[in-house]
């Protein structure tokens, strides 16, 4: 019993990590059918900024709470950095392109960025863990949690619902819905097909960005991040059915669940729970949980 | 049929010169070479998938299988001659990818490049995980043996570059064959409308089953020569940036077919050794923006390799 609730709330909150990394990738698939590959690069970048940002700031400060403001902050400001360098310097020049073409384009750029990355903080690691202290632990089931953990599934949460109402419930959410069904009938419409595009790319990149920044404090921030996380994160959103929100939140929610189960369970089957699950998944659904319709050319 | 003939004859030329270099290149050399040769043995399988449009993000499951077969024929099962291990790797990646084809051959797009990264991410975390076969650090294999005679030193690096040399050459032979026939032209027809191919009587997922068989196949055998060829396995061969690697040679080969898969290899092993030799920390930079300059200014090189001789008129 009690492992059962240690594995419900290990899932949760890893979980809640991959859907705050998997909502921004879904997000562009879903709008631009780009499939990132260079997500893992932004969230590595804002993991790194967050990181150089409260190191440079602590290191003749007591911890404080303004390490929340720092963090999160200059993670944005580097997802949209990047975001915008990224879109207008290279994927508006690739309107059009098949969705194959344009994966292998961002592949490229995860190639270009690993090193950039390399280049700019080395080989080292940077530890972050200013803000992981401040908010203490609890204690559920003699298992103790840092507390900084559950400010992640806040922040999923409220990630989550923020999507939820942008896409549901403004001007803005139905352009795009729009978009998605046909951009060059939308453009006639009268909206403005590029700059919702560019707010796409921007507003995934951010999401990247603030979750490498989030997750900066409860690892070592070293090369190597982005190319882990960016395949889980995949496997994330086949599972959900590619460019689906609510499904990257079901599909973070099977992977968070499974992964905990096996570590707790079946430790040997750590690494590829996650692959086998997609697979299985895909076996059955072809196209994922919540696919977006599509239509068939003859 | 001429043009295959000199195709043939070309092959045969190759081969002469590359086997005549092996009597006067020094071993690091040939080493370069024999695992540029391996490449483009794994690119010839990914040609015949991109002509269909499909691309395998997911073969360093085969080549790394490959390589682990041929590291573990020897402890195993006393396997100790070559060409044993390359033929035993060969058609266990094969079967392999005879099984996986099943699952495979129902995904096209972006949904097949997912798929095949996810089973060869399965491999990887599975290995990582086996202490018994050395976990991250992988193990060694066995120096190469032929007919019952041990080689050793510059001889082994010799021979086994003259194996690669052959096997690839070989397999180009037949790559090239097969892509002049019937079936070899249903893979652009897949690319250019399915529906289309089966509504002619033709089945799209059998031809593509078969293809990624052939592929499986291919980059097992590769994976087993680099073993040899380096005497050490590891992980890595099946990490996904492997199966990258290869998708950036079969892109870069582009409408050069069996050529290009040739050519692309040497292409991209030249630079891998001189950015080794002068930054080997902007490596993958040069690799990335390489590609992505290829992708932006020369978008044919992606299409065109789809392309059938006589330019049919959509």
């Amino acid at each position: 019993m009690s492992t059962l609730l240690t594995i419900l709330i290990d899932g949760l909150i890893y979980g809640a990590w991959l859907f705050l990394v998997a909502a921004g990738l879904t997000l562009i698939f879903g709008v631009m059918k780009v499939l990132n590959i260079a997500h893992g690069n932004l969230y590595a970048i804002g993991a790194y900024v967050a990181a150089t940002a409260m190191g440079a700031w602590f290191a003749d400060r007591p911890p404080s709470f303004a390490a929340f403001a720092i963090q999160l902050g200059t993670a944005m400001v580097a997802g949209v950095v990047m975001g915008l360098v990224l879109e207008r310097g290279v994927l508006r020049r690739l309107r059009g392109r098949d969705e194959v073409s344009l994966a292998l384009a961002t592949y490229a750029l995860l190639l270009v960025l690993d090193d950039v990355i390399q280049f700019i903080w080395g080989t080292s690691a940077y530890p972050a863990s200013a803000p992981y202290g401040l908010l203490g632990s609890s204690e559920i089931n003699d298992l103790r949690f840092n507390n900084y953990e559950f400010v992640l599934l806040a922040a999923a949460i409220a990630v989550g619902l923020l999507l939820w109402w942008l896409l549901q419930r403004t001007r803005t959410g139905r352009c795009l819905a729009a978009i998605i069904r046909d951009p060059e009938m939308s453009a006639a419409m009268g909206i403005d097909v590029e700059r919702l595009y560019l707010a796409t790319f921007v507003l995934g990149a951010v999401l990247a960005a603030l979750g490498g920044a989030l997750t900066a404090p409860m690892i070592q921030v070293a090369p190597g991040l982005g190319a882990e996380v960016i395949v889980v994160t995949f496997a994330v959103i086949v599972i959900g059915g590619m460019g689906s929100i609510p499904g990257a939140a079901v599909g973070a929610l099977v992977v968070g669940l499974a992964r905990a189960a096996t570590i707790h369970l079946f430790p040997f089957a750590e690494v590829f729970i996650v692959y086998a699950v997609m697979a299985l998944v895909l076996a059955v659904r072809p196209e994922g949980l919540f696919p977006q319709a599509a239509l068939r050319k003859i | 049929m001429n043009s295959l003939r000199r195709s043939d004859a070309s092959l045969l030329g190759l081969l002469a010169i590359l086997a005549a270099t092996a009597l006067f290149t020094p071993s690091w050399l040939m080493s370069l070479l024999a695992v540029a040769l391996a490449k483009s043995l794994v690119a010839l399988g990914l040609l015949l998938l991109l002509r269909a449009g499909l691309v395998p993000f997911g073969h360093a499951l085969y080549y790394c299988l490959g390589g682990y077969v041929a590291g573990l024929g020897t402890p195993w099962l006393g396997i100790r001659d070559t060409l044993l291990l390359l033929a035993l790797a060969s058609l266990l990646s094969g079967s392999v990818a005879f099984v996986a084809g099943f699952l495979m051959r129902r995904y096209r797009g972006i949904f097949f490049a997912m798929l095949s990264m996810a089973l060869s991410m399965i491999l990887y975390g599975v290995l990582l995980k086996s202490q018994g076969l050395g976990s991250s650090d992988g193990f060694t294999v066995a120096r190469a043996s032929f007919f019952g005679v041990q080689t050793a030193g510059v001889g082994a690096i010799r021979s086994v570059y003259l194996l690669t040399a052959v096997v690839t050459l070989l397999a180009a032979w037949g790559v090239s064959r097969y892509l002049a026939t019937a079936m070899g032209h249903v893979g652009p027809a897949i690319r250019e409308n399915e529906v289309r191919v089966e509504y002619l009587g033709a089945s799209p997922s059998r031809v593509i089953h078969m293809e990624y068989t052939a592929s499986g196949a291919l980059a097992g055998g590769a994976g087993a020569l680099v073993a040899v060829l380096v005497g050490q396995v590891d992980p890595g061969m099946g990490f996904w940036m492997t199966s990258g690697e290869f998708v950036f040679i079969a892109i870069l080969a582009g409408a050069g077919g069996i050529w290009g898969s040739l050519a692309a290899a040497f292409v991209l092993e030249g630079i891998h050794a001189l950015a080794f030799e002068y930054a080997p920390q902007y490596w993958k930079f040069v690799l990335g923006a390489a590609l992505l300059l290829l992708i932006v200014r020369f978008p044919s090189g992606l299409s065109s390799i789809l392309k059938t001789r006589g330019k049919v008129p959509s």
